[in-house]
């Protein structure tokens, strides 16, 4: 196996355009699992760790270019108020010994259906930078997913870098697992919510091949949504939820059954649903809402 | 390395400058010296180097997944399971084991706290916790000092959340938290003293 370490971006596309077998490794938190239980014998590992460009954020024009490489801990630390579902998500992964390590672009890299950035990204509309020494191609986050572990990605590609759009209205990200840490989901649900734009945006883990948009549900819900106070009956909340669950096509699993994770998903959209009303600050949780 | 087939004169310059295969002596400073390692395997982690090829056996293998936090030494001064980091991933960086947390040769605040809470049994995750615990009792204090946590002392709901990724089998972690607290509150008043002076 060699081993590949670039100083800059320039020349780990360069690289990669040589090598399209090296493994692309940030945090590690996926490729070395594979490699220290011989699950995989890859002849090439490119380290992205000393990429300084892949590490940092910034914000453009209200957009904001999450660095492939940013690890979760600084996510959390860092984007809380611009990110909020990412942030939520980005606080259930692994533990802090794995926050300080793993990152989006890798969590896109494995583009497991149970990778918890997944759901926060469909659901705010982010869009994946990708680039090879041919040039740099946005893929929207709806179309990177294209099997289990499978993606848009092109073997020369690396992942550059995640647009994601500042929020602008409440967000949520809800996960079910047999523990608050170190839980790969049982299923996994994010909300934003766009009050400038009246849309509503889903996403949905760890319940189908690859994650996934309600795109039913939230077209319901941006009709039923009383959008001055975020109110919906309870009928429609429950509607919501039901839309989410219809949306998913989960397996039984060793982690959990089919009919198990679409239940489970019908709860987590109408708790999502109902935090985003109370965190609103205004009195808002009128009606009481099943779950 | 065979020569790559491309058609882009570029990556065939990077190929010629970058595709060289890394299989030089791998360098990086440990606890604080410079230490050197000829024949470590490309895909080998931090944690195989540190035990095999540096002789530093105190970080602990069990899982060798990221799940135990057996293996947590500090990389560039942050927490991670040294299992999960390819060695030449630390090339040129910093690490520190537990084997480097002792003072003088004497046991740090929290090794003192974990003996006197009793924080052990087996024994087994002890170096990993103790690392990982290092790791909370001082971003802790460091955020008192910055003013931003007026009370220094981490709650349970905090010091559970920290050490989510060390799993005990024996102690039930009560006393682990404990220890946790005493060492902070040792460290705090260490601090104090020195600014009082």
């Amino acid at each position: 196996m060699e081993f590949f370490a670039p100083t800059s971006w320039a020349e780990a596309l360069e690289t990669k355009a040589a090598r399209p077998d090296a493994v692309p490794i940030a945090g590690g938190t996926d490729v070395m699992v594979e490699l220290n239980f011989d699950l995989r014998r890859p002849s090439a590992l490119l380290d992205l760790g000393r990429i300084r460009e892949l590490k940092e954020w910034d914000v453009v024009g209200g957009t904001v270019h999450l660095g492939a490489a940013v690890p979760y801990a600084r996510i959390i630390s860092d984007l809380a108020d611009r990110l909020p579902a990412l942030a939520m998500a980005a606080r259930t992964v692994g533990s802090p010994q794995i926050r300080n390590r793993a990152t989006v672009g890798g969590n896109l890299g494995t583009a497991s259906p149970a990778g918890d950035a997944h759901p926060a990204l469909l659901a705010t509309g982010a869009v994946v930078e990708a680039e090879s020494f041919r040039g740099v191609r946005h893929i929207p986050i709806g179309g990177f997913f294209t099997g289990v572990k499978r993606s848009a990605l092109a073997s020369d590609e690396l992942i550059r870098a995640v647009l994601i759009p500042t929020a602008a209205g409440p967000q949520q990200f809800a996960k079910v697992g047999s523990r608050n840490a170190m839980v790969i989901a049982v299923c996994s649900f994010a909300l934003a919510v766009d009050l400038d734009r009246r849309t509503v945006g889903t996403g949905i883990g760890s319940a189908g091949p690859t994650p996934l948009a309600a795109r039913a549900a939230e077209r319901f819900l941006a009709g039923a949504l009383d959008w001055t106070n975020l109110t919906v009956p309870v009928s429609a909340a429950r509607r919501f939820g039901e839309l989410v669950a219809d949306a998913a096509s989960p397996i039984d699993d060793v982690r959990g059954t089919a009919a198990y994770r679409r239940h489970a998903l019908a709860v987590l959209a109408t708790r999502a649903l109902r935090w985003i009303r109370t965190t609103g600050g205004a009195e808002r949780d009128r009606e009481p809402i099943p779950a | 390395m065979t020569e790559p087939a491309l058609t882009n004169p570029a990556a065939t310059n990077a190929a010629s400058k970058n595709a060289a295969p890394d299989n030089s002596v791998l360098s990086l400073r440990i606890n604080g010296s410079v230490r050197s390692a000829a024949a470590v395997p490309a895909g080998a982690s931090l944690l195989t180097a540190l035990r095999e090829h540096f002789d530093l056996p105190g970080t602990k293998n069990a899982c060798e997944q990221g799940e135990c936090g057996s293996c947590t030494v500090y990389l560039d001064g942050e927490a991670v399971c040294s299992c999960l980091v390819a060695a030449r991933q630390a090339r040129d960086r910093d690490v520190r084991t537990v084997e480097g947390l002792a003072e003088d040769a004497a046991p740090d605040a929290v090794q003192r706290a974990f003996i006197e809470c009793g924080a052990v049994q087996c024994g087994f995750c002890t170096p990993g916790l103790i690392v990982a615990v290092h790791d909370l009792v001082h971003r802790t204090l460091s955020k008192a000092n910055e003013g931003t946590d007026s009370a220094g002392q981490p709650d349970e709901a905090q010091i559970r959340e920290a050490l989510a990724g060390n799993l005990c089998r024996c102690t039930g972690y009560e006393k682990i938290i404990e220890a946790v607290r005493l060492a902070t509150d040792e460290l705090r008043a260490a601090r104090g003293q020195v600014v009082a002076r």
